[in-house]
């Protein structure tokens, strides 16, 4: 990492400091932002979140770790998240797969050799009324299949 | 999304605000003796009684206290809550202001799972009008020294942060793993201080109640458990949704309304609740009977039972915090056991082993997700063994 | 102990609050409950598990530990409490009203049972292949459960790599089984923050910042998480095989210096209670094993004493008389590899606070390839040295580049305690049944000043002992009764002493003589000591020292690594606590009041090593080459 973007991590995270307040119970919103200006908590970042927050570095990975949202590696800069549990899953989840990795040519845990696109499966979306369900960043898509799923995703790409 | 929706307790009518204002007249201790009589148990799944949590929130000594929302619906086939937070906000912040005012709190926090950070605008817009409003902030409805305000904290992607105390470490920054219980929340809760943490549904039936009454609520329901329930009913139906229903409705009453047809098991309770066969759809759903914190799911005649023990058992592999031996590696062996079932290589000395290691995860986790985790493992294997172990291929099924 | 209350830990697992009406205003009072059908009064907010323990009712525990906040986290401790649905961890439990426990149903046996049964069906290995076997807490449980099987199946694939990339510490992973002792140590009691759970659900497992080798983060070698690991996963980086191998060769001059503090619990290691001194035994075991010479480390700490002491002299000298604003104080110790890593890391801009003495293990290991080469005729290059320490911060030291000012690696091995006892046992020696042997020549006997550097307190006390007959030209005695100094004792995490010199003073010593004229600048000065053990205490010094409170007035501070000081060090007998390292300490303190010798400067054999060899006296020319050395700032950054 230059010397010039480790100083602008760094200031972007005495931002977020200032925002969210110095004590602990900062971390987890902190964490959110970062990851969402970056995709993800890089190393650097990590350990500039520890010192300014007056904990150990390893206690932020831990927590990074810890959440299935916070990632402590390079994503793609879309995350698509589908749903695996039992109700989208008996709705088709596995069709909506097969064709979303068809399209990408990657498998769910991959990112597209372009950075563009991160798969995941997700536990409970919280849609399981209108299954099979995904995220893409932020945004919920629901009563899929694999068609429609494959037009979502070819819009983000 | 839908039509306003109509019912009787909880898709009630409701003047947005109507209950804050109503607090002018109030004291902490007509809410308590409201609520006592109301009986409200939470809407969470655990059923402690809402007017003991509040009641003992407000004795706790200290000059800060929290009021948070468990907004971390995370239960497989629980999405009650989701629509509650979509349409009918003011239920729920007004009843989190109740709370405030009742234990003396003056801040609140929602803990708004990750998965539903596409609400957060929709929501933080809300609070906004309720400050412009005076519903929050200082002085609120113009009663002196009553100030009371919210935020809203997102999740990250961690089913056990719906457990109280994991999702209090998560607040705090923490890994969302459970803590050691007493002390309890009420007393050591949120940064050390007394904590009340309640289901989103509860805070909107707090906010009927204090409109209605507890003898209104009473009114609904069974005697052990008053009121309405939101039900989340997905799986095989026509017509899947939010319903509300008086407690102790049956199992086969519910999948007539949602239109299900060749029912061979519901799933009551999710993930962590228990899997009920045809002989049972007589059950009624009540704390004293079929329990849930809503989830409703529905599996037909085509369904393998496996298939759906073995979703279940993946989950709680993920999603476990991993702290406590029972849950950690109990879940890893139980989903190892589904595997045996599948491939038809198990024998009935080591499922029946599993089973009893089902029974101590039970009592011996540290939390509600270890201790609830092995029910569903436990209940498919009891009510639908015919099914798990007549159909398999070969291997041996000796001893 | 202090450093409980230091815990950063979540505030469930800290101290437990007890709000209880029925009990307000009776804290401190007793409570009537039932176990096992007994009834019995215990103090109100006792644990389940103290309540029974007190009651000689035993409950097998792992993630519980004396020194360390509640986890609640193995479950092994579950009893039944009469009304509550579940079973409750006995660890976790404090008693705040007149409940009925049962400790042995078949429910608690059979989820014990189980618990074991899960934990072994994920411990990859086999026990005697292990370095803990016989010394584990898991495989006692299984003993004490009767396990015969493995009901839930045996790993047989190793999921996680051995980290052997410290030279103190190796972390195999697939042992573990996560009662995370090792992250309360490490964050809690130590407040260095390396090791923590990651991931979770099945993938939980105890990782460094980013899953980095140990020797590539912040890791100061303390080793106290070896001492509180139940298992295997945690251990030191063994070198006994090689020193076996140089043992067994004729070329080499194989030579071993014996810290104090292995010595005061190394009986552990063979059946005896903890708090008796194995000194003299161990001189005739080591020859009987094969070792050329054998040596005391606390020859080097009288020496220590005389070259840190000087330093300190000159220090205040430079700061009182010339006022040069370059002096640093207060002076650091710095014979705590530990300690001075954990500065090097955290507070790298007061590293030039740090004594520039070596350790004691330091300036034996140049003093054995110059001084003793050259006085026996071998060359430097033949022989090996050994080092016995309580440490596992040793190991890294040794190896630091900078420690080769003999010209070869000074100290050659840092042997822990254990290794040794080991070692001892390999070779068919019954250590408490040997009989009693002196140390070797040149070095002799040392003094029991060097002796109590074991304990917190120790070197601070030593110091005390040769600065009060130097300055005040006194007898130490008719200062401190029988030469005790009873104020910088004890386990409280931070010391604090003030000692007013007064006004008379007494002659400059020889050794001294040209470094400073008289002690007249020193009249009516108010001496200001401090003593922290465990390096979460010697944080809030630092932390105060940057505030400018009252530790930024000291002139001299002592800083041990770890609770207690040496004698808990990271490479002692297992188990430890706060008892365990008590008992240590008595012995320590008893050896040393047995003694004629008690204080550095006396030491004959000091005496003449500057006469004979360093003779341009301490802190002179040849000692700084060989006695003193430099550290390097290396921050907290992880790359």
């Amino acid at each position: 990492m230059l010397v010039m973007e480790k100083n602008q991590l760094t200031e972007e995270i005495e931002v977020l400091i200032k925002k969210y307040g110095k004590e602990r119970s900062s971390l987890i919103p902190i964490l959110q932002d970062i990851q969402k200006q970056h995709s993800y908590i890089s190393d650097y970042a990590q350990q500039e979140v520890a010192r300014l927050l007056d904990i150990h570095p390893v206690e932020v990975f831990s927590v990074i770790s810890f959440y299935a949202f916070l990632n402590s590696s390079p994503k793609g800069r879309n995350i698509v998240r589908l749903c695996q549990t039992i109700t989208c899953d008996l709705a088709g989840k596995k069709n909506v797969a097969s064709a979303i990795e068809r399209e990408l040519g990657i498998k769910f845990g991959q990112t597209t050799p372009d950075n563009k696109i991160t798969l995941e499966y997700a536990n409970c979306l919280g849609m399981c009324d209108v299954g099979p369900a995904m995220i893409v960043n932020d945004r919920v898509y629901y009563k899929l299949d694999p068609e429609k799923a494959v037009s979502i995703i070819n819009e983000i790409r | 999304m839908e039509e306003k929706r109509k019912g009787a307790v909880l898709f009630s009518d409701y003047e947005r605000g109507s209950a804050i204002k109503k607090l002018r007249d109030l004291s902490r201790e007509d809410i308590l003796f409201e609520l006592k009589e109301s009986k409200l148990k939470g809407r969470g799944g655990a059923g402690f009684p809402t007017s003991t949590k509040w009641m003992l929130t407000a004795a706790a000594k200290s000059d800060i206290k929290y009021v948070v929302c468990n907004a971390d619906e995370g239960e497989p086939g629980t999405f009650k809550d989701r629509v509650l937070l979509m349409e009918y906000q003011a239920l729920i912040f007004d009843g989190m202001v109740i709370a405030g005012y009742t234990i003396g709190a003056k801040n609140g926090i929602v803990y708004l799972r990750g998965e539903y950070s596409y609400l957060l605008d929709s929501l933080e817009t809300y609070l906004m009008k309720m400050r412009e409003d005076n519903l929050l902030g200082k002085n609120i409805a113009g009663k002196e020294g009553f100030d009371f305000d919210i935020s809203i904290r997102l999740g990250s992607g961690a089913y056990v942060c719906g457990e109280e105390t994991a999702l209090i470490e998560s607040l705090e920054g923490h890994r969302g793993e459970a803590r050691n219980r007493p002390p309890y929340p009420v007393n050591t809760g949120y940064l050390g201080k007394p904590t009340t943490v309640n289901n989103v549904e509860t805070f909107a039936s707090v906010t009927h109640i204090v409109m209605k009454g507890g003898e209104w609520f009473c009114k609904h329901g069974t005697d052990k458990s008053t009121g309405s329930k939101l039900f989340s009913i997905s799986g095989d139906c026509s017509r899947p949704g939010v319903y509300e229903l008086p407690w102790g409705t049956t199992i086969q009453e519910l999948l007539d309304i949602a239109g299900a047809e060749n029912t061979k098991a519901v799933q009551v309770g999710g993930a962590s609740g228990i899997c009920l066969p045809k002989s049972q759809f007589d059950r009624k759903l009540a704390y004293e009977d079929a329990a849930t914190g809503g989830s409703i799911m529905i599996f037909n005649e085509e369904r393998d039972m496996i298939h759906i023990m073995n979703n279940f058992m993946e989950f709680f592999v993920e999603e476990s915090c991993g702290q406590c031996t029972p849950c950690r590696i109990g879940n890893a062996k139980l989903l190892e056991g589904v595997k045996m079932l599948e491939s038809g290589e198990y024998t009935f000395k080591y499922i029946n082993k599993l089973k009893e290691l089902g029974q101590t995860m039970q009592v011996a986790s540290k939390c509600g997700l270890g201790q609830s985790s092995s029910n569903a493992f436990l209940s498919i294997l009891e009510n639908f063994k015919d099914e798990i172990f007549n159909v398999r291929k070969g291997g041996n099924h000796g001893n | 102990m202090e450093t409980k209350e230091a815990s950063r830990a979540p505030v469930s697992q800290k101290a437990h609050i007890i709000e209880n009406k029925d009990f307000e205003g009776k804290i401190g009072g007793t409570v009537s409950i039932e176990i096992n059908e007994k009834k019995v009064q215990v103090p109100l907010g006792t644990t389940i598990l103290d309540a029974c323990r007190k009651n000689n009712i035993h409950i097998p525990t792992l993630c519980h530990h004396e020194d360390l906040c509640v986890a609640g986290v193995c479950r092994i401790c579950v009893v039944e409490v009469e009304g509550m649905r579940t079973l409750q961890a006995s660890c976790a439990f404090p008693i705040t009203s007149p409940i009925k426990i049962k400790t042995s149903t078949p429910m608690v046996r059979k989820a014990r049972r189980h618990i074991i049964d899960l934990l072994l069906s994920e411990h990859y290995g086999e026990c005697y292949s292990c370095v803990r076997n016989n010394n584990c807490e898991l495989q006692k449980l299984a003993k004490e459960y009767g396990v015969d099987s493995y009901t839930f199946g045996h790993v047989q694939k190793s999921k996680y790599p051995v980290d052997n990339s410290s030279f103190s510490v190796i972390r195999d992973i697939d042992k573990c089984i996560l009662c995370k002792r090792c992250v309360r140590t490490c964050i809690d009691l130590q407040e260095v923050g390396v090791l923590e759970a990651v991931h979770r659900g099945h993938d939980t497992h105890i990782n460094t910042f980013m899953e980095k080798d140990l020797a590539d983060v912040v890791c100061i070698n303390c080793g106290q998480c070896i001492n509180r690991c139940p298992t295997g996963a945690l251990h030191a980086n063994d070198p006994s095989d090689e020193i076996w191998d140089a043992i067994d060769n004729p070329k080499k001059h194989v030579v071993i210096q014996t810290a104090p503090s292995p010595r005061a619990a190394i009986g552990e290691e063979f059946g005896l209670g903890a708090g008796h001194s194995m000194t003299y035994q161990l001189n005739s075991a080591l020859r009987r094993i094969g070792f050329n010479a054998v040596f005391d480390t606390n020859f080097t700490a009288d020496l220590t004493i005389i070259e840190e002491g000087t330093e300190l002299i000159l220090r205040l000298y430079k700061a009182v008389v010339e006022k040069n604003p370059q002096i640093k104080l207060p002076q650091f110790t710095s014979c705590s590899p530990g300690w001075v890593k954990y500065l090097e890391h955290f507070y790298p801009e007061y590293i030039d606070n740090l004594s520039s003495a070596k350790s004691p293990q330091q300036m034996f290991g140049s003093l054995l390839k110059t001084f003793y080469a050259q006085k026996r005729g071998i060359n430097p290059e033949d022989i090996v040295s050994v080092a016995v320490m309580p440490c596992s911060a040793k190991k890294f030291e040794c190896n630091r580049p900078e420690m080769t000012d003999s010209g070869y690696k000074d100290v050659d091995y840092g042997l822990t305690t254990r290794e040794l006892a080991k070692m001892i046992k390999e070779a068919g020696i019954n250590l408490p049944e040997m009989p009693k042997e002196h140390f070797d020549d040149p070095f002799g006997d040392a003094s029991g000043a060097g002796l109590i550097f074991g304990a917190t307190g120790g070197v601070m006390e030593a110091a005390i002992r040769t600065i009060v007959e130097f300055v005040l030209g006194k007898k130490t005695e008719d200062v401190f009764e029988k030469a005790n100094v009873l104020p910088v004792r004890g386990f409280e995490g931070i010391k604090y002493v003030e000692l007013p010199l007064g006004t008379e003073m007494g002659p400059v010593p020889e050794i001294i003589k040209h470094l400073v004229p008289n002690w007249d600048w020193l009249k009516g000065v108010t001496l200001k000591v401090a003593v922290a053990h465990g390096t979460a205490n010697a944080k809030k010094i630092m932390e105060d020292i940057k505030a400018g409170g009252k530790f930024s007035e000291c002139h001299f501070i002592e800083f041990m690594a770890c609770p207690g000081g040496c004698i808990g060090g990271g490479g002692q007998p297992i188990p430890t606590s706060p008892e365990i390292r008590k008992k240590r300490a008595e012995a320590i303190y008893a050896e040393d009041e047995s003694l004629e010798l008690r204080k550095s400067h006396e030491n004959p054999n000091v005496v003449r090593i500057y006469e004979e060899y360093l003779t341009d006296g301490p802190c002179g020319h040849i000692s700084h080459k060989l006695l003193h050395t430099h550290y390097k700032p290396r921050g907290r950054y992880i790359a």
